[in-house]
């Protein structure tokens, strides 16, 4: 009977036992709640401190005058977010951004592809390849950045010498208008690579050996076409990852902009995570440097959201 | 239509053979099928006649023109592979039109958007469409042409594979377990369907499988490989009926044959562990022998007599006409496996002991080398007798 009346909380209840069961499916609820908020909490707990107020409280300083440090503030509307979009250095700053994130996410994705399909077509020295080109993802970037300097030094860095040496055109590319963010970009390329490439190298592994087959037999069997039967297809989901952490990642391009070239020259290479942190940090404007946040995660948001919709329909091939 | 001629084709996966000097002729037009155990080597076998792979030694010829160098597009064979390996990011149309792109469509034809508007494309595509239309008729997926593979049931996705193997006419059809990955119903009626398919046709097919069932109903004849080798090529009531070796005689047949080691006596009949059968062995008295014989070739005997092979019912499986019952033989190892009619041994029961007859013209002869002994064909003419008149002997 015992076993009859717990199975009762889900079932119909007999009427003489309606109050009893009532209560005691009552405490059941709550030891429910109870326990999924126990397990649940120290997740939420985090999310909420250093997520969603952080965030939120963004928001809220992007609407006052407040100065990092300052005892007091006062609410001026949406004049930070007027003064932001009037600014030219920030639209510079955005525009900088824009096209560095336009040159480094297509870059990143082609090359690593690339070199993912060249070290899965040979047979030796595979995983030395794999290892030199993920290097860069693993270094700090702040030490990499250095050598790059010395590098791209301009009159006894390596680059420009060995341009010269092949009688190419050479540049002061850090301290060049035109130059700076393309080398900023081919930088992040650079970095990026590694970790697009080890993501494709997983994606190759992962097509059935049947498909390259039933490609030869139907006669694709040229590379070009068993790329285009098979390969770029059938790496759909993983490119789709791969395009929007690496466009993420590019949004929040800053070491490289802080130690090479601290935005210069003039705005030229001013993106929006270092005018950001110049504002808020340097010139301690926090509310004016929290509403550039706020642009710079509206933009991150939906780009992702975009992306995610956009693609997610297309590479899953239901 | 072509016939494919394999000779001495050779193969090995590092120190490990996979096949060791395979010869044979397949007619044009035949339905063959390759049998054998997971990992005899029959999948590669298929996979060097369609160019997928390459043999070490040996050629393969198509029409008596050896085609070794030959890629796979251009063997003129088409494959169906066990995973349909259809290109699921493509309509069940482009799946099936892919062929007949990339051998009616120039490199520049087949690009996106623009290839359409050079001259003859659109002409051709048309061509191509209307043959799509009309594979897919046959098969009857016509209505599912817009669907993608990951929409299909895996019925539908089977008829996908073959649509796009038939759309270009080719003379030969290679099958790799193309039904292993269907469930046993739709199994059954695809298998109907691939026979009537061939009928239609009538071009060369060579069909991989490990279920004799799809061996013996589809095939002309049946070649059947063990560890790299064929150990027999014949029609399926001949591979059946008369194996060339123990190992051949083992693999088909289900229930598994009973194999009984006996000892020819001085009186010609041989003893089987003590009981004491007449069969027409012709080898001298003293040869070991082996005693291949088949649950069929078994029935209840009506009472203890020479000639007969007792022992306790173990198991009895129930098959609706028939049944298999299992027996435990009085100081034999192994069991024997009898199939019964179920009307006539309605009264056994597990525990109960019982008496089989054995049909001495149903019993084959492996000698210890595992190779058939065929008794001449005057003692085969005893043995059939033998069995015409089964009362003398039995009666007690």
């Amino acid at each position: 009977m015992t076993a009859a009346s717990s199975l009762c909380h889900s079932g119909a209840l007999e009427p003489s036992r309606d109050a009893a069961s009532m209560s005691s499916l009552r405490k059941r609820k709550l030891d429910d709640m109870l326990a999924a908020t126990a397990l649940t909490g120290p997740a939420v707990a985090l999310l909420l401190t250093l997520f969603i107020f952080p965030a939120l409280a963004v928001v809220v300083i992007a609407l006052t005058d407040w100065q990092f440090g300052a005892k007091s503030l006062r609410f001026v509307g949406l004049a930070n977010f007027s003064a932001v979009f009037a600014d030219p250095g920030f639209r510079a700053s955005l525009g900088n951004t824009l096209a560095y994130v336009a040159m480094v996410v297509p870059g990143t994705v082609l090359a690593g592809l690339g070199t993912a399909l060249l070290i899965e077509s040979g047979k030796s020295f595979r995983a030395f390849y794999r290892a030199a080109h993920f290097l860069p993802f693993m270094a700090t970037l702040a030490a990499t950045a250095i050598a790059w300097e010395a590098l791209l030094h301009p009159t006894v860095g390596l680059v420009n010498m060995a341009f010269a040496a092949l009688g190419l055109p050479t540049a002061n590319w850090l301290r060049d208008e035109t130059t700076v963010l393309p080398v900023l970009a081919l930088i992040g390329i650079w970095q990026n690579l590694g970790f697009a490439m080890v993501l494709f190298l997983a994606g190759l592994k992962n097509i059935p050996q049947d498909l390259y087959d039933a490609a030869d037999v139907d006669g694709a069997d040229q590379w070009l076409d068993r790329l285009r039967t098979v390969t770029l297809p059938m790496l759909g989901p993983v490119a789709m990852f791969v395009v929007i952490v690496v466009a993420l990642r590019a949004f929040e391009a800053f070491d490289t902009v802080q130690i090479l070239t601290q935005g210069g020259p003039g705005h030229a290479s001013e993106l929006l995570l270092y005018t950001l942190y110049r504002e808020s940090f340097e010139f301690l404007r926090a509310g004016y440097g929290a509403a550039i946040t706020v642009v710079f995660l509206v933009i991150a948001v939906t780009l992702t959201l975009i992306q995610v919709r956009l693609m997610d329909s297309r590479v899953h091939y239901q | 239509m072509a016939a494919i001629g394999l000779d001495r084709l050779s193969k090995s996966y590092g120190a490990n053979p996979v096949l060791k000097g395979v010869s044979l002729a397949i007619e044009s037009g035949e339905f063959l099928t390759l049998l054998g155990p997971s990992g005899c080597g029959k999948s590669t076998l298929l996979r060097i006649i369609a160019g997928l792979e390459l043999q070490e030694s040996g050629s393969v010829t198509v029409d008596a023109l050896p085609v070794d160098g030959l890629r796979p597009k251009r063997r003129d064979v088409a494959m169906v592979f066990q995973s349909y390996a259809l290109y699921p990011h493509m309509t069940v149309a482009a799946n099936i039109a892919l062929p007949l792109r990339m051998r009616r469509l120039s490199a520049w034809q087949r690009l996106p958007l623009i290839g359409r508007l050079l001259p003859g494309a659109r002409a051709t595509i048309r061509q191509i469409d209307a043959d799509v239309r009309r594979t897919a008729a046959l098969l009857e997926i016509d209505h599912a042409l817009a669907r993608r593979p990951g929409q299909l049931s895996g019925g539908q996705r089977q008829r996908v594979a073959l649509g796009r193997a038939m759309v270009r006419r080719p003379s030969v059809f290679l099958m790799d377990e193309p039904l292993s990955n269907l469930d046993a119903k739709l199994r059954v009626s695809m298998r109907a369907e691939i026979k009537e398919l061939h009928r239609k046709l009538g071009v060369t097919f060579v069909y991989v499988t490990h279920d004799q069932a799809e061996a013996m109903t589809l095939s002309d004849r049946v070649a059947v490989m063990l560890d790299g080798e064929l150990l027999q090529v014949a029609p399926p009531q001949q591979i059946y009926a008369d194996p060339s070796e123990r190992r051949v005689a083992e693999f088909i047949g289900s229930p598994r044959i009973n194999m009984i080691e006996a000892r020819v006596r001085e009186d010609g009949r041989v003893d089987a562990g003590g009981e004491m059968l007449t069969i027409a062995t012709g080898l001298k008295p003293g040869a070991e022998v082996t005693l291949g014989i088949r649950p069929e070739a078994l029935d209840l005997a009506p009472s203890i007599a020479p000639g007969v092979l007792s022992g306790m019912i173990r198991l009895i499986e129930h098959m609706g006409s028939d049944l298999y019952v299992h027996l435990d033989r009085p100081g034999q190892a192994g069991q024997l496996v009898a199939r019964l009619h179920a009307e006539r041994a309605s009264h056994v029961a597990i525990g109960q002991t019982i008496r089989l007859r054995v049909r001495a013209d149903q019993v084959l002869l492996f000698g210890a080398d595992g190779k058939r002994i065929r008794p001449g064909d005057g003692s085969r003419a005893i043995a059939v007798s033998d069995a015409a008149e089964p009362v003398p002997e039995y009666m007690p």
